[in-house]
């Protein structure tokens, strides 16, 4: 799909509004969520404005992103964030914002949101797990947000936390993880351009299994970097904890930046296999940076990043 | 009359042939469900899942068999071969299905098996099959003899526990499915120690197994 001609549209002006709003039926139908939540606000378009970081590769489908997700606290399987993530309430949400912040403070989602200049990003999603998709996001730069709340010389870096509540989320029975999910990132890398909160995909509010009201996504880092469902945000001096480094720090670095060349211990990580091809798809090989080397590359010039996986 | 009495006699007339033909069906309707497009976003991975999970249920079933007899009077011990048979063949599908469909590349393949180690585990279990699956016959009982053949087929145990750890080891973090199945075999196995075997007036001890 590379050389292919660019244009200033939208993808959602290409899948036709009826198109994924049947999808939405049909997956409120399968969660029996025909209680509620997913009808109203989903209805309504973002109007995000096109970005020049979007790739023009095909993006997946909103099915395929909406029914195939990492999600641990609605369950391990693929299938099950699809399944119970519509019991999180969403509405009303607010993030506390703290640590190393000039205004530190509870959030009401809408005025932590207020201004920001929507964007659509279509970004490479690479995971961990060695698939990959292409996911038509919409939000703004983090760094957005951080000049809103103020950042103090001294924060070096900067940590967030999911949602964590046993009744609105059955995975959290299982102790798979150390609750509430915990990610972080470098100052430097939170306030790259290409670092957004994200509140929507394909022009749509964020459907609740990708990470409802709003997460983070970092597109040269492996999936699980890009925590969901934030409700805390923490400047710091230190380098935060983040839940897969805690569980396996051998697996799982702070950085754990796409590297075709730095293999997981019990998988390789030069290729990955593009989801949505069907049986006999082709793997790809995986780009340094999930190809986004020339935007990122600088953040870590002199470093090892074999050693800093 | 008893329940015990009963089934019994009622597997008295039931063949084991139909199992493998049985056995068979789900593996089609996988394939099946795979190529109209009605497996998901990922129907590799579901496939080679789905496939590996199935084995372990018959690796449980097969290992079942002999404690069932031993401590319930149940007499499933015909059905064994055909299980036995059907797991070969269900790991055989899913170990393809990696090979061919997954991983793809032949010198990933190589190294995967070398430097990985639940893959090392993995396939380890799948070799000791082959002897198991090539000596499932009447002729070879004969030409080996009962107690050899018998030794021979010890070799389940090594595979149930190997496919376990294999499973146990692949997943993200420790999730509880896995270690189920872990605890399962090594009870099935336990049960096979000596100090479970004294039920005086149960079934008397069929063939060594």
């Amino acid at each position: 799909m590379t050389g292919r001609w660019k244009n200033d549209l939208n993808w959602s002006d290409v899948t036709p509004k009826s198109v994924f709003l049947n999808r939405r039926k049909l997956i409120a139908g399968m969660g029996a969520a025909a209680i509620g939540g997913v009808a109203g606000p989903a209805l309504a378009k973002l109007n995000a404005a096109p970005s020049a970081f979007s790739t023009d590769e095909e993006p997946n489908t909103f099915e395929q992103i909406t029914s195939y997700n990492n999600f641990y606290e609605f369950g391990t399987s693929k299938e099950d964030p699809a399944k119970y993530a519509h019991k999180l309430t969403t509405q009303p949400w607010s993030v506390k914002v703290d640590g190393l912040v000039e205004k530190p403070g509870d959030y009401p989602l809408e005025e932590l949101v207020d201004g920001a200049p929507l964007e659509e990003r279509i970004y490479r999603f690479r995971c961990v797990e060695a698939w990959s998709m292409v996911v038509p996001w919409v939000g703004f730069e983090l760094k957005h947000l951080l000049d809103k709340v103020g950042v103090q010389p001294g924060a070096k870096y900067i940590g967030f936390e999911t949602a964590n509540r046993p009744r609105e989320m059955p995975g959290l029975a299982y102790r798979v993880l150390e609750w509430p999910y915990r990610e972080g990132l470098r100052m430097d890398e939170a306030m790259h351009p290409l670092t957004i909160m994200a509140t929507g995909l394909y022009d749509e509010p964020m459907p609740n299994q990708n990470g409802a009201p709003i997460r983070l996504i970092v597109p040269w880092k492996y999936g699980f970097k890009s925590i969901k469902s934030i409700v805390r945000i923490t400047l710091t001096a230190e380098q935060p904890q983040a839940s897969w480094n805690m569980a396996a720090p051998n697996e799982y670095g702070f950085y754990s930046n796409v590297n075709p060349d730095v293999s997981h211990p019990r998988w390789s990580q030069a290729t990955e296999r593009k989801l949505g091809g069907g049986l006999f798809a082709k793997r790809q090989p995986t780009l340094m940076f999930n190809g986004y080397q020339e935007e990122v590359a600088d953040l870590y010039a002199g470093m090892d990043l074999k050693k800093n996986f | 009359m008893d329940v015990v009495g009963t089934l019994n006699a009622g597997f008295k007339r039931l063949p084991p042939w139909p199992l493998c033909v049985l056995g068979v069906l789900p593996v089609l309707w996988l394939f099946y469900r795979a190529v109209i497009g009605d497996l998901g976003v990922d129907p590799v991975k579901r496939i080679e899942h789905q496939m590996g999970l199935w084995g372990l249920w018959l690796v449980i079933a097969g290992l079942s068999i002999t404690p069932l007899c031993r401590l319930a009077g149940l007499r499933l011990m015909k059905y064994r071969r055909a299980i036995g048979l059907l797991t070969f063949f269900y790991i055989l599908v899913h170990l393809l299905v990696w090979l061919v469909l997954d991983v793809q590349i032949l010198s990933e393949i190589w190294k995967d098996i070398l430097k990985r180690p639940y893959i090392t585990i993995g396939m380890a279990a799948f070799v000791l099959m082959i002897p198991l699956a090539l000596t499932s016959n009447n002729w070879s009982v004969r030409k080996m003899g009962a107690a050899v053949w018998c030794k021979l087929h010890k070799l389940t145990y090594a595979v149930a526990i190997l496919g376990s750890v294999h499973f146990v080891m692949l997943v993200k973090g420790w999730q509880v499915e896995p270690l189920i199945y872990l605890v399962v075999i090594l009870t099935l196995l336990a049960l096979r120690l000596d100090i479970f075997q004294r039920r005086p007036g149960q079934a008397q001890r069929s063939a060594k197994a």
